[in-house]
Formats: structure tokens, C-alpha cells, sequence
């Protein structure tokens, strides 16, 4: 499975020539791994690598920089009568808020992550989008979630979904670039293949299936079938791209679904928060109440955790 | 040592109680044999005794055969569909309310996965039961005439590798059809049969209709050759098929047989890779490749081979072997000593034939009875493994080049029992079905089972067919 990088005639036939994805398969294959039992030092440590990958997220219209803060206080420190328990991986929030958050995580080690170019539709010129990663950057993001055209991908428009992510990948310097193909709108599973490989080969750091704003947004099909396209890229291009599904995934026992997806599709190279996060907000809490649980053996109702 | 270690999970076996010693279940009761022998059971994958069982002897056969032909005449045969539906049902509840226990009794005695016998074999058990408790009264609807008779007493022989789900399938149609049963398990795996008799007492099913008797292969022969037998219903190996079929030859008895297989797994070039990869794994290490439809023998166009085979080995080193119990464990242990002799021997000849054998890094527990998820390339179809059945974890792995060539290659067995075919072209699917001398031909999928389809095989691997409406004609005077 060798890809032309820049190529850019054989792009259509290269993603076409991918393995089809069995829809059928996929989601019985999804559905075994989800029933593996993760019990006793396996879920503690499980509990705290999910806690470790979390974009802890608020994209709402309602957002201030007063909420902005308090999600970071909880994102460095998520439980205060705990201080054992880790720090997430990022806070996400829209670009017009990243400079709040940068300031807040600043020297903490939890990544600002900004979502731009017309989040969440994407529907907008390409000098407007490039114009709002420049901002997120600008304002401290070091991580920017973009989404792609949609649009053009159902059109066949395969080339401008893949000069966008290049022409953004640019815009974003030095910050890790998150390409989101919304796999809601994509709906089937060879396009979420397609769409995965067209992102990497773009430059794309981290694949993510969903802006959250759609549903449905992530599922373990989905990101079993995007977890097989970066391990597959890697083996044929060499290069580590790390997988993000986001929106969804609210409990502790649905987190644990997908690591035990990551450690047996792609393998335990991903198990690390560089190459994989869980976009999420109330995940967080659950988390937190079992690993409290599995501590000290009783469960603490919803008010020890903080809201936020 | 890996990053994420899944820490034990074992399925509790408190839910099961055994007993020391198992009787006969003959006319509604346990009880002794008439020579008093016993054998004992053990766990495959520890070799701990679970308990003794009863030899019938051709006594006790007698004795069963007794009860069934006077449970046929005076109650079951002459009983309403509708009523003989209701027990089934009731069966078929139990089962479910059993499951559990029934699946770690299962895992207990055969070795296999409780995953498998959790998911897979339990709940089809109960989903066969419900299925021809459906069809006891509307008998007269299956296009076998205006009001089909039974056949009588059925001789029903069971093999090790699905214990209950096979008594199930033997089970559920003759008693819809109204017919009664002497059934014998097989000898390394009683247990859940001895549990399934408990559930027809439970049930209140009249005596005499289900008759389980315990023994090895001198039980089941005289079963089987026993004059007051109407039909004979065996699933097994082929040699012993072919006994039976020249023992009922000279008989009015009417016999069905599902025997052995050596099916071709086809996987096209425009395969799914990663569902086709999937497919050959549950195809041939689902339920340690005890499994006579199992995809034993891989057809890989040589256009996809490297990449094929790059994945499958992937996927084999996260293949979990070991405790049957253990919820996370993905292959069990090889149900008897026999057995894994059998498969030794058979992968020894294939390596000394000039095949390559491979297996991913792999511990094996010392005590119990173990064989490593095993691949052989470089097979032709000269190999004796690729034409034995070798039924365990072993695949075999071909080639091909051309829809044609792969026709012939996996037609080209004495054995016919199922098949699969791998590709996302539709049109080549139906072309290949069409010609693919086998029972069950699966397409981008494999190893799946359903009450309403029809299984059964072609040439070597038997003959009638079991499940869906066809499998009623094995049970009624047609």
C-alpha cells in the first residue's frame, strides 16, 4: 500500500483503491473487543490513561473566559481531594478563547487545544479558515482541531479536502495540527477509510472523528476502522498519526471500550497521549468516581467532583 | 511486558454445582446402569476430574429405547402440536434462565472459551429450542403434505466439539415433529447434557420422551444398531458416519448424517482485508478449530497474498490463549489428549511434507491439553494437510490466481460441508456460490449460525439437513 504524496492525479484512484470496509465485519469485531473484561489493576491503570487523554471540551456559544478558567483549574488538577490522580492531556476550547486557556495552562503541561476553520460546518472561504487558525495559534493554541469540507469530500472534491488540510497544516507552524472528518456526515465506513488516509497523506498529526456537534459522533466501529488506517500508514509511510474520537463517550466503562480498541487494532504505540485522546467533557466525572472507587471501594455521589 | 495487561477476569464457577457421580436419565430418571460401570470426566484444560459418569451398557440402551418407543405411542405422538409447543418453549426459557451456568459447565467440560459458549453457543441452544417450538403446530404448513407423521424413536449421537448446541439441533426438530429421543453425548463431554436432562424434568416433560444415556463409542453403537430405533441421527467424524451408514443400510431406519469437512476459506483480491482477516481467524481458531465447517483450508489470491498473510500474522499475536474461564480469552484448550495427538501428528506430517509452519510467540499452559494457533504456507493441494481434517487450530494456507482456479481448488476435496467467499464484488459472490460444492456457502463472513438456515453437507461430509424448515423433513415420515 504505497500512496503518491504529491502525486495529485492518482488521488482519486488511491483512495478507491483502498480495502473496502464490511460494515457488517467491522461493527461485529467492534462489538467482541467492547466485551472484554478490564477488571481490578488492569482498570486502574486503564481509568488513569483515559483520564490522561482527555481534551477536556467546551465549545458552546454560552462559553466565557470565567468557564474557560474553571475548566482549566479542573483539567490541571481534575480531582482536588486526589492530587495522585492525573492531569488530562488538553483543554479545547473555540479560538476567541484559547488565549484565556493558554494563560491559565501556562507551564502546567495540559496542552491548548483550539478548534478553527468554521468549526463546526467548515462552511466558509479557505482565507476566512486560514485567517482563524492564525488566530487560535496567535492566542496560544498549540494543538488546532480543524474540520474538513464535507462538502467536497461527498462531491468527489478529494483535491481541495487535501490542499485545505496542506494549506492549514502551514498556517498552523509549529502546533499539531487535528484534522476532524466528522464521520456522522460521512456515514459509511469506506469513507471514513478514504477520509482517514486523505488526512494523513495531507499532513494531518492526529485524525478525529467528530466535532460533537453531530450525531451520531464517535462510535467504536468508526474509530476501529480510522485505528486500522494509522496503523496501516505507518507500516507503509513510516510516520506515527495519532486518532481522537470525540463526542459520546461519557463513561468510564465506555473509555476503557476504547483503549482496549487502540492496544489490540493499532497496537500499544498508541496507548500514550501523544498518539491518542478521548474529546470529551462529562467522561471526566465518571472517571473520576471509579477510580475513587476503586481506591477506596465505595462509590461517592456526584457531588464530591467538581462541575467543572 | 505489555503496557495494558488485562488482569484476570474469571467467570465465577460457583453458579455450577456438580455432582459426584452422574445416572442414566432413562423414562424421567436418574439412575444407575445395569453393570454398574463408570467413567470420569475432566477438564480439558486442567485435567481435573469433574465428575463420573454412567456407562450404558446395551441393557441400559434397551431399557432407554423401552421408555421412548412408550412415551411416543401413548403420550408424545398423539399430543396436539400446540401442546408439544408449549414444552419447548418452556425448554427453551429455561435454557435462558440456565444460561449462564450452562455456558461455565460448558466451558468446564469441553475447554472451549466462555465468550464463545457465553455468546455464542448458549444463546443459540435456547434460539433453536424457541425456533421449532414455532414450528411444532404448523406442521401441516411445511410442504410436507396435509398432516406429516413422525418418524418414531430417534437414536440421536452427539459430538464433543458444541455439546449442547448439537443436542439442540437433534433435539428441538424431533420433538416438534413428535418424536421421541434416546440421545448419547459424547464421552469427554456429558456434563451438559446430564444438565439439560435436569431441565426437562424442570420443564415437566412426560418421561420417557428425552432419554440421555452416557457412554463411548460402544453406547452410541448400540444405539445405533438397536431394532426398535426408527431413525438414526449422527453428527461426527466421517469414518464412524460411514460405519453407521453400512450398519443401517439392510434397515428400514432412516439416518442423516453430518460429518467431517476441510472447507475453503476464499479471499479475493478486492477483499475487505481487515473483515476477511477476521473471518479466517474465527473462521479456524473459533472454538480451537473443533469445528467441522471450520475455514481450515485459506485460498488466498496471489495478488493480495503478501498482504494477507502480513495481517493475519499480525492478528494472531493478539489472539489470548489459556484459562476457558477467563472472559478475555480468545482460544481455549483442545478438548482430549486424543485429540492433540491427532493434531500433532497431523502438523508434523505437514512440516515433513515441506510446508512452513508458523505461530505467534505463545505460552502454553503445562497442565491440560494445549496446541498454539498454528498456520502452514507453502501447502498444495497434495498435502495430507490439505485434504485431512485435521480439526484443531490449524490453517492452511493456498493460493490461486483466477475465480476459476479458485472453484476448483475448493471443490477439489472429498468433503462438502460450507465455504467461504471474501470479495466486496457482488456478482462474483453469486457466480462463486453457484458452483462451490458445499452446504453452507458464506459470503464476507464466516462460522455463523442461525436456526432458520439449513446446514448440512455434500459428499464426505454427510447427508440431510438440520435447521430451518429442511431440517423437519430429517424428523417426519416424508
Amino acid at each position: 500500500m504505497s500512496a503518491p504524496t504529491q502525486a495529485i492525479p492518482e488521488l482519486r484512484g488511491f483512495l478507491h483503491g483502498l480495502p473496502g470496509v464490511d460494515r457488517v465485519g467491522a461493527e461485529a469485531r467492534a462489538a467482541t473487543l467492547a466485551s472484554r473484561s478490564i477488571k481490578t489493576t488492569a482498570k486502574q491503570w486503564a481509568l488513569d490513561m483515559a483520564i490522561s487523554m482527555i481534551d477536556l471540551t467546551t465549545l458552546e456559544g454560552q462559553d466565557t473566559p470565567g468557564k474557560v478558567r474553571a475548566l482549566c483549574a479542573k483539567a490541571k488538577r481534575p480531582d482536588p481531594a486526589d492530587p495522585t490522580a492525573p492531569m488530562v492531556a488538553a483543554v479545547c476550547v473555540y479560538p476567541d478563547l484559547a488565549h484565556v486557556a493558554a494563560v491559565e495552562l501556562k507551564g502546567s503541561g495540559v496542552h491548548v487545544a483550539s478548534v478553527a476553520t468554521a468549526f463546526p460546518s467548515g462552511r466558509t472561504s479557505l482565507e476566512v479558515k486560514l485567517a482563524d487558525v492564525k488566530y487560535a495559534v496567535s492566542a496560544g493554541a498549540d494543538e488546532v482541531d480543524m474540520v474538513i469540507d464535507r462538502g467536497a469530500f461527498l462531491a468527489g472534491d478529494y483535491q481541495l479536502v487535501f490542499d485545505e488540510i496542506v494549506a492549514v497544516k502551514q498556517a498552523c507552524g509549529d502546533a499539531h495540527l487535528k484534522v476532524i472528518l466528522e464521520t456522522g456526515e460521512l456515514v459509511t465506513l469506506d469513507n471514513v477509510r478514504r477520509a482517514s488516509w486523505l488526512a494523513m497523506l495531507a499532513g494531518g498529526d492526529f485524525i478525529k472523528t467528530s466535532t460533537g456537534k453531530v450525531a451520531p459522533a464517535a462510535t467504536l466501529p468508526v474509530t476501529l476502522v480510522m485505528l486500522e488506517a494509522v496503523r496501516d500508514f505507518r507500516e507503509s509511510h513510516g510516520r506515527q498519526v495519532g486518532v481522537k474520537p470525540a463526542g459520546g463517550i461519557r463513561t468510564a466503562k465506555d473509555a476503557i471500550r476504547y483503549l482496549v480498541l487502540v492496544n489490540e487494532t493499532a497496537g500499544e504505540d498508541w496507548l500514550d497521549p501523544d498518539w491518542f485522546r478521548l474529546g470529551a467533557s462529562s467522561l471526566l466525572n465518571d472517571l473520576l468516581m471509579q477510580r475513587t472507587k476503586m481506591m477506596t471501594g465505595r462509590y461517592s455521589g456526584p457531588d464530591y467532583f467538581t462541575l467543572d | 511486558m505489555p503496557k495494558f495487561e488485562y488482569a484476570p477476569a474469571p467467570e465465577s464457577r460457583s453458579i455450577v454445582s456438580l455432582r459426584e457421580s452422574y445416572g442414566l436419565f432413562i423414562n424421567g430418571e436418574f439412575g444407575p446402569s445395569v453393570d454398574g460401570r463408570a467413567f470420569k470426566t475432566i477438564s480439558p484444560a486442567t485435567e481435573e476430574v469433574l465428575a463420573e459418569v454412567t456407562e450404558a451398557g446395551p441393557a441400559d440402551v434397551d431399557r432407554a429405547v423401552t421408555a421412548a418407543r412408550k412415551a411416543y405411542e401413548h403420550t408424545w405422538s398423539a399430543m396436539p402440536g400446540r401442546e408439544r409447543a408449549k414444552y419447548l418453549f418452556r425448554i427453551a426459557r429455561i435454557v435462558q434462565e440456565r444460561a449462564r451456568e450452562l455456558a461455565v459447565l460448558e466451558s468446564l467440560d469441553n475447554g472451549k472459551p466462555i465468550r464463545e459458549s457465553r455468546d455464542v453457543d448458549i444463546p443459540l441452544v435456547a434460539a433453536h429450542f424457541f425456533y421449532y417450538a414455532g414450528w411444532a403446530d404448523k406442521l401441516e404448513y411445511a410442504g410436507y403434505g396435509p398432516a406429516p407423521r413422525p418418524l418414531g424413536v430417534a437414536g440421536q449421537v452427539i459430538p464433543w466439539n458444541f455439546p449442547l448446541l448439537m443436542l439442540a439441533w437433534k433435539i428441538a426438530p424431533a420433538l416438534a415433529c413428535g418424536n421421541t429421543v434416546v440421545l448419547k453425548p459424547a464421552e469427554t463431554t456429558p456434563l451438559t447434557a446430564l444438565a439439560f436432562a435436569e431441565i426437562c424434568q424442570q420443564a415437566d416433560l412426560p418421561p420417557g420422551v428425552v432419554n440421555i444415556v452416557t457412554g463411548a463409542g460402544e453406547t452410541g453403537r448400540a444405539l445405533v444398531e438397536h431394532p426398535g430405533i426408527d431413525k438414526v441421527a449422527f453428527t461426527g467424524s466421517t469414518e464412524v458416519g460411514k460405519q453407521i451408514a453400512r450398519a443401517c443400510a439392510p434397515t428400514r431406519k432412516k439416518v442423516t448424517l453430518e460429518l467431517g469437512g476441510k472447507a475453503a476459506n476464499v479471499v479475493f483480491e478486492d477483499a475487505p482485508v481487515d473483515q476477511a482477516v477476521e473471518g479466517i481467524v474465527n473462521g479456524i481458531f473459533f472454538n480451537q478449530g473443533h469445528v467441522c465447517c471450520a475455514g481450515s483450508r485459506l485460498l488466498v489470491q496471489e495478488s493480495v497474498y503478501d498482504e494477507v498473510l502480513a495481517s493475519l500474522r499480525r492478528r494472531l499475536a493478539t489472539l489470548r490463549l489459556g484459562d476457558p474461564l477467563d472472559k478475555n480469552t480468545d482460544v481455549g484448550a483442545i478438548n482430549s489428549a486424543a485429540q492433540l495427538a491427532k493434531i500433532r501428528e497431523l502438523s508434523e506430517v505437514g512440516e515433513a511434507e515441506g510446508a512452513q509452519r508458523w505461530s505467534p510467540p505463545c505460552e502454553l499452559p503445562v497442565k491440560g491439553f494445549w496446541f498454539p494457533p498454528t498456520i502452514f504456507t507453502g501447502v498444495s493441494q497434495a498435502h495430507r494437510i490439505a485434504r485431512e481434517e485435521i480439526f484443531g487450530p490449524v490453517l492452511s494456507v493456498l493460493t490461486f490466481r483466477t475465480p476459476a482456479e479458485a472453484v476448483e481448488k475448493a471443490n477439489n476435496t472429498p468433503y462438502g460441508l460450507s465455504a467461504g467467499v471474501w470479495t466486496e464484488k457482488g456478482s462474483l459472490i453469486l457466480w462463486m456460490a453457484s458452483r462451490l460444492r458445499a452446504g453452507v456457502v458464506w459470503a464476507n463472513t464466516f462460522n455463523k449460525f442461525d436456526p432458520t438456515s439449513p446446514f448440512g453437507g455434500y459428499k464426505e461430509s454427510g447427508y440431510g439437513r438440520e435447521g430451518g424448515r429442511h431440517g423437519l423433513e430429517a424428523y417426519l415420515d416424508v
